[in-house]
């Protein structure tokens, strides 16, 4: 392996990291739905390009990706400092961040472990309800959020039983009667405020509260930013997390349950611990993302969770490619701004990703981006 | 009880599929460090066998002892941590994975899973992985030195016979006490299986006390390479003993030799 020197490496994640910026700039802040269509159809050319030419490869390589994970945060903050003071766009940007984490937590369990979770938006909204509840009381506001994914985690394991005991389509099943017994109960329970919900107060750590706006050195910043901020935050540290598991024994024991449970059992494999771990992981990161996610917003209801939600988290992993963390965030920002960017298909947005999931399950299975193979981690190719 | 120079002892072992009998009352003993061939025609019970002792499939009736322990109905998992290893008739190697991480799921029961190191203790990660990527180098060295040099490529990139030799090298990881070697010359030419072979010998040499049983279709490897046989028809023990004796039996040669 070579490895190149640091300015080399820095350079590169910053050219990339600038690239990717400046087209979500344009995206974000183009006003008209033609624009957007150019600058979608910008990116399209320039990334088909420099796939072409072998220079985005080249890039990606030299960069290494812990120095382009801290570009792109960089590059993250960048854009919230730009929007500071336009909310709308920072919900953006917060919600497709959240969803990214949300399906970090997908891909733990579908991608590495082959559970599949047809269930991603209850469990997102268990995060939000626990996060509801907690954050009223004294409980500091960080640990709601890790309680939202330990309740979260918790509420997971009631489908062990089952989910261990079935796999592929009937696993599945499992996980989407879940979700609609989820909502259900919601929707019956008052104490969580029934069909109309929960309101929630806010997010406050160490007395600061997230929903102010504020001025920062005499400019105006939304309450949203900071949103943002945690957001961006709460997916670099689900990045990490994520990927530090796949590059280990842990991931490759979860490989081993994924592609062939029988060789596995034969080398002292337990499938039904692995699948829990994936499982219990998967589903306290998406709760963490759900109780940021209330919080931000300030209301949860059942509606917010249903079946159709679920599917989309799904199809964000099936649109980037199954196991591979660049695609999945490539695809939720898709899956999140594209709609609300190009208001006449909003309607249609559940058409529209239908359709696209379809279009890259034919064309290309594997989605936008494909799995890479896990690299090495002992000391010399670290 | 058993003699102490028997490693597995099957008594009475029994499968059924249904109303198919695919091991019928199967007795036999494998002497601890011998290379026993199990040959008999095709649907004769030998893979069933293999199924059977490593847990795949319990048995109907009957009982296995592995080192005086019994196993019948243990766990693959468990039957694993005692020492039993195999590869299988058809590859089930991790083709999306690289060879080294194929050859980790072999070394599985002796990493450290947990999280906490797994996450957070990277240098201790690092150091573990050096030596399983040490280990898996050793093997793959005996049965082909450039293979070792490409422990990190893709399993997709590796040619057939690379492949059986990191399936066997998986088996090898975890320094079993048995190996169950599952018709390792198959779909592999005349010299390639001979060198197979005489890596096997290699590796069974250096490791000392390991056992092996070989299921083979191919009657000059088993002349070669066997210690004793053993030859099933209708998941039943035919006959039993050297090569020469095995193959001079008129059962034998009836059933499955296809000599009058």
């Amino acid at each position: 392996m070579r490895s190149p020197g640091a300015g080399r490496r820095v350079l590169s994640a910053a050219v990339l990291a600038a690239l990717a910026a400046l087209l979500l700039y344009g995206f974000l802040a183009a006003e008209s739905e033609t624009t957007v269509g150019l600058i979608l159809l910008g990116a399209v050319v320039a990334v088909a390009v420099g796939l072409r030419t072998g220079v985005l490869d080249r890039l990606l390589r030299a960069a290494g990706t812990p120095t382009m994970l801290g570009s792109l945060g960089l590059a993250a903050l960048a854009l919230v400092g730009v929007f500071h003071d336009d909310p709308f766009v920072l919900l953006l940007m917060a919600r497709a961040l959240l969803v990214l984490v949300a399906c970090l937590g997908l891909h733990v369990q579908l991608a590495d472990a082959g559970v599949p979770n047809f269930a991603g938006a209850a469990f997102f909204g268990v995060g939000g309800y626990t996060a509801a509840v907690l954050g009223r009381g004294a409980l500091p506001h960080p640990l709601v959020l890790l309680a939202s994914g330990a309740v979260a985690a918790a509420v997971g394991s009631l489908l062990l039983l089952p989910l261990l005991r079935t796999r592929g389509h009937y696993a599945a099943l499992i996980t989407i009667a879940f979700g609609l017994l989820f909502r259900t109960f919601l929707e019956v329970n008052d104490a969580l405020g029934g069909p109309q919900g929960l309101k929630l107060g806010g997010l406050r750590i160490l007395g600061w509260s997230f929903n102010d706006d504020r001025q920062l050195l005499g400019v105006d910043v939304s309450g949203y930013a900071f949103y943002c901020l945690a957001a961006v935050g709460l997916a670099l540290a689900a990045v990490w997390l994520v990927r530090r598991v796949e590059r280990s024994w842990i991931g490759i024991a979860l490989d081993a349950v994924r592609l062939d449970e029988t060789a596995a059992a034969c080398f002292g494999i337990s499938i039904g611990r692995w699948k829990i771990a994936a499982f219990t992981l998967g589903n306290a990161i998406i709760g963490v993302a759900g109780g940021l996610s209330a919080m931000m917003v300030g209301f949860i209801a059942p509606n917010n969770f249903t079946f159709q939600e679920s599917l989309v988290l799904v199809s964000v992993l099936l649109l980037g490619g199954l196991g591979n963390l660049a695609g999945l965030a490539v695809a939720a920002l898709i899956v999140v701004w594209l709609p609300e960017k190009l208001q006449p298909i909003q309607e249609y947005r559940y058409l529209l990703f239908s359709v696209l999931v379809v279009l890259v399950l034919v064309l290309r299975p594997t989605g936008l981006v494909r799995r890479t193979l896990r690299r090495p981690f002992g000391s010399v190719a670290a | 009880m058993n003699a102490p120079e028997e490693l597995l002892v099957c008594r009475e072992l029994t499968r059924q599929f249904g109303g198919v009998v695919a091991l019928s009352g199967l007795n036999l003993e494998v002497r601890r460090g011998e290379l026993l061939g199990l040959i008999g025609p095709n649907g004769s019970g030998k893979t069933t066998f293999f199924n059977v002792v490593t847990g795949l499939f319990p048995p109907s009736r009957g009982e296995i002892l592995f080192a005086g322990a019994p196993l019948a109905r243990a766990t693959p998992q468990r039957i694993h941590r005692a020492g039993i290893t195999r590869t299988f008739q058809r590859s089930r190697l991790c083709l999306e994975l690289s060879i080294f991480d194929n050859l980790a799921i072999g070394a599985h029961q002796r990493l450290d899973h947990r999280i906490w190191v797994n996450v957070l203790r990277r240098r201790a990660l690092a150091r573990e992985a050096d030596a399983t990527a040490a280990a898996a180098t050793e093997l793959l060295e005996i049965f082909d030195p450039p293979l070792a040099r490409r422990l990190f490529e893709p399993m997709t990139a590796a040619a057939m016979i690379d492949r059986r030799r990191v399936e066997i090298c998986r088996a090898l990881m975890s320094r079993p006490r048995l190996l169950l070697l599952d018709e390792p010359s198959a779909g592999m030419t005349a010299e390639e299986t001979t060198r197979l072979m005489d890596d096997i010998l290699e590796v069974r040499r250096r490791f000392g006390d390991l056992t092996i049983i070989l299921i083979e279709h191919e009657m000059s490897v088993i002349q070669r390479v066997t210690d004793r046989c053993i030859v099933l028809n209708y998941g039943k023990k035919l006959c039993e003993g050297t090569f020469a004796e095995v193959s001079s039996n008129a059962e034998v040669r009836r059933a499955y030799l296809g000599l009058a």
